[in-house]
């Protein structure tokens, strides 16, 4: 009880100096991670409650954090220290942001985090490699954490990359699975492809601006008076790192692959945080995107475009968690379009209730695949409403949240963007709408076919049981939070904005309820059934289904384009390389050499006299011209 | 009488020194060019003790005196390769000396 007392007492210490609370927040996790690496791998309890006690310690920091800024309205100074130093002109920064941006979501990666972490127990029991599981966890959640902290770019950049890594490590958790290996080895090249661009922008703002922190390029950007060129070339550049991180189109292929991770990950990683940073960098460099009408326009139409193309895809699909994916793609889709249409506030406050919701979809689908033994197919389902009926209730609020059926939170989010899309943009606010009706169509099949009707596969159906409370409390927590996220209005306040959208009339508010209620309608219509299929809708849609259903063959255009024009132009190198650099190149040299040894070596006869002879001979010359000339 | 001048002494020593490289360009036995060696080496020394006596400097006779002592020395070793050589290959025939060569 002392201990308690002390350990209480301790954090209550912390919480009052909020610069202390934020550090020990980020490398909790960190020293977690260490310390399971190093000690704990064979004790698999203890590296488990390292890693969650890690997160859960950061979890009550941040929300004692958020209290403290919400209620109290306390702004703290942000912290740093000079990490290095180049010559003159490179000074970078190891340093933290405190505004509400960063402390909204510190709490949701700490809060999404903990549930996660928590549900891992129940979903990774008897895994051989459930330590390396919560080290990897916890590597990834002090990489996030720096991600939101960073007040700098270098600093971003480091813990973007630190992300990357720690999400590969966990993609390819299962690495003797061949595609889970390939997954993750194809989830960091692509990302790698991003990052490319966003590392030149990065550069190319500090070839003009010659900073990195964020403060000082807020302040310094309008005083340099960059064209309107130079402006979009570094907005585009930058977002390209978001486009791979939140995995935008054309980048978006990782993302549904990197579903072969334990469906934890997924929930954690590729849902509710990791790719939410793409969109958190994105508002946290507002100030260099928003001067650029052009950057602006290309962020707004690649986040409609992915919108619009996932959801289309996803009605599709038959894997629960790639459902699940492209529906995943579609809502960051809905972020991006917002942060280009200048809604930063928006797109955070979405993000925020994504997280939750799509967090808390993940883990059902998770208890559903260990309910049904590790079968993912939604085919093979059917009627689990009655097995498990926690899993049940939770999956619906996070299906309704997700298609934005009020008063749950995903209504209030998607309805900002949506309205935002309207004042700016007819195509883009259509394209939304379509998606909003797709959304809660392919949730509703989804809904439909996993819980309802009868089951498939009756010899699965009967060994199909409810999760243990370890991965049933999560979900029940991030229901709560599902529900309650958008009740709390004071989110776009809280991140300091004035409200983006304009008032608009009762009408369109219906049209928007009624949107996902047409959607469920039509979803129940087709798969309300004893033995739903898509068979129907294949009959209707003809080759587009096909089309869907391979993923409008991107997957195989970045195929074709790797196979014949990669390769063409690396045979190419090969051949010069080969032909031109090894045979004319270094190999003329040789010959040349050895061949002019193996001529003169005709010259030395091994007779001294006759060198003798050449000898004198040439100091006489040089006398010659020494002394007579 | 005219006076015995500077470049006397050195035209003498030039056609010794001359002398001695033909002997080691052209002679074919070994002893034979050791000896115009030695004859180069003497070149050397007359022309080294005229200076000094023209010059009224005894340094260039110091030098010679080191250079008699260090030749006679390199004759030794010089005499002695040649004996072995000899009594290994029975022949001191520079041309047929070529086991060296490539």
């Amino acid at each position: 009880m002392n201990l308690l007392a002390a350990i209480t007492t301790q954090l209550g210490a912390w919480g009052e100096r909020p610069i202390c609370s934020v550090w020990v927040t980020l490398f909790a996790p960190l020293a977690a991670a260490g310390l399971i690496t190093l000690f704990t791998q064979r004790w698999k309890g203890l590296s488990a409650a390292l890693s969650i006690g890690a997160i859960l310690l950061g979890f009550v920091l941040s929300v004692r954090l958020f209290i403290a800024l919400a209620f109290r309205g306390q702004h703290h100074s942000p912290h740093m220290f000079q990490w290095l130093v180049v010559g003159n002109s490179v000074r970078i920064e190891f340093g933290m942001t405190t505004d509400p941006l960063a402390i909204l979501m510190l709490l949701v990666v700490t809060g999404v985090g903990s549930a996660i972490h928590i549900y891992s127990l129940g979903y990774m029991k008897g895994d051989p490699g459930f330590s390396r599981y919560f080290a990897c966890m916890s590597l990834f959640t002090f990489s996030m954490l720096g991600i939101v902290i960073a007040n700098n770019f270098i600093q971003i950049f480091i813990f973007w990359e630190l992300v990357g890594v720690s999400s590969y490590l966990l993609i390819g958790f299962w690495f003797e699975k061949p595609s889970a290996a390939e997954a993750g080895k194809k989830a960091f090249l692509v990302n790698r492809i991003g990052d490319f661009g966003m590392m030149l922008g990065i550069l190319l703002l500090w070839s003009y601006a010659g900073t990195f922190n964020f403060v000082e390029l807020q302040t310094k950007l309008p005083s340099l008076g960059l064209s309107s060129t130079t402006l979009a070339l570094i907005g585009g550049l930058i977002f390209c790192g978001a486009v791979g991180k939140s995995a935008q189109v054309p980048l978006h292929v990782w993302l549904p692959d990197a579903m072969e991770g334990p469906t934890p990950v997924s929930a954690l990683i590729h849902a509710a945080t990791m790719v939410a940073a793409g969109v958190y960098m994105l508002c946290r460099v507002s100030f260099v995107i928003l001067p650029s009408e052009a950057a602006l326009t290309l962020i707004a139409w690649i986040g409609g475009i992915t919108a619009l193309m996932a959801a289309t895809i996803a009605i599709a699909q038959n894997d629960i968690k790639r459902i699940l994916a492209y529906s995943t793609l579609s809502q960051l889709g809905y972020m991006v379009m917002a942060v280009g249409l200048g809604g930063t506030t928006a797109a955070m406050f979405h993000l925020t209730t994504h997280a939750f919701f799509k967090a808390l979809l993940f883990l059902g689908a998770g208890s559903v695949i260990v309910a049904m033994h590790h079968e993912q197919d939604i085919w093979k389902m059917g009627g689990l409403w009655r097995k498990a009926p926690i899993t049940f209730a939770t999956f619906l609020i996070g299906t309704l949240a997700l298609a934005g059926v009020p008063p749950l939170s995903g209504f209030y989010s998607k309805d900002e963007i949506l309205l935002l899309a309207k004042d700016h943009s007819a195509p883009l606010f259509i394209i939304g709408t379509f998606t909003a009706f797709l959304t809660a169509y392919y949730m509703g099949r989804e809904v439909f076919a996993v819980f309802f009707g009868n089951p498939r596969d009756d010899h699965a159906y009967e060994h199909a049981h409810e999760s243990p409370w370890v991965m049933t409390l999560p979900l029940v927590f991030l229901a709560a939070l599902s529900v309650v996220a958008g009740w709390y209005s004071k989110v776009p306040h809280f991140l300091g904005a004035p409200h983006e959208v304009e008032h608009h009339s009762w009408m369109l508010t219906l049209g928007l309820i009624l949107v996902p209620l047409f959607g469920f309608l039509v979803a129940a219509k087709i798969y309300w059934k004893d033995k739903p299929s898509d068979a129907p809708v294949k009959a209707a849609l003809g080759p587009i289904w096909t089309l869907l259903q391979n993923k409008y063959y991107i997957d195989e255009l970045y195929l074709w384009i790797v196979k014949y024009v990669q390769g063409t132009i690396a045979t190419l190198c090969e051949l010069f390389d080969r032909w031109v650099l090894q045979r004319l190149g270094i190999g003329g040299l040789a010959g040349t050499t050895s061949e002019a040894g193996k001529t003169l070596r005709l010259l030395q006869t091994g007779n001294i006299q006759s060198y003798a002879f050449l000898f004198g001979l040439g100091v006489t010359v040089i006398i010659y011209y020494v002394v007579v000339r | 009488m005219s006076s015995i001048a500077l470049n006397h002494y050195l035209w003498v020593s030039g056609l010794l020194f001359a002398l001695g490289i033909a002997g080691v360009i052209g002679r074919r036995n070994a002893l034979v060019i050791f000896m115009a060696l030695e004859m180069n080496l003497n070149a050397a020394n007359l022309a080294l003790v005229a200076f000094s006596k023209f010059n009224k400097i005894v340094d260039g006779q110091v030098f010679v005196f080191f250079i008699i002592a260090i030749a006679a020395a390199e004759v030794a070793v010089g005499l002695a390769i040649i004996v072995a050589l000899y009594r290994r290959k029975q022949t001191v025939s520079v041309d047929e000396l070529n086991s060296m060569r490539l």
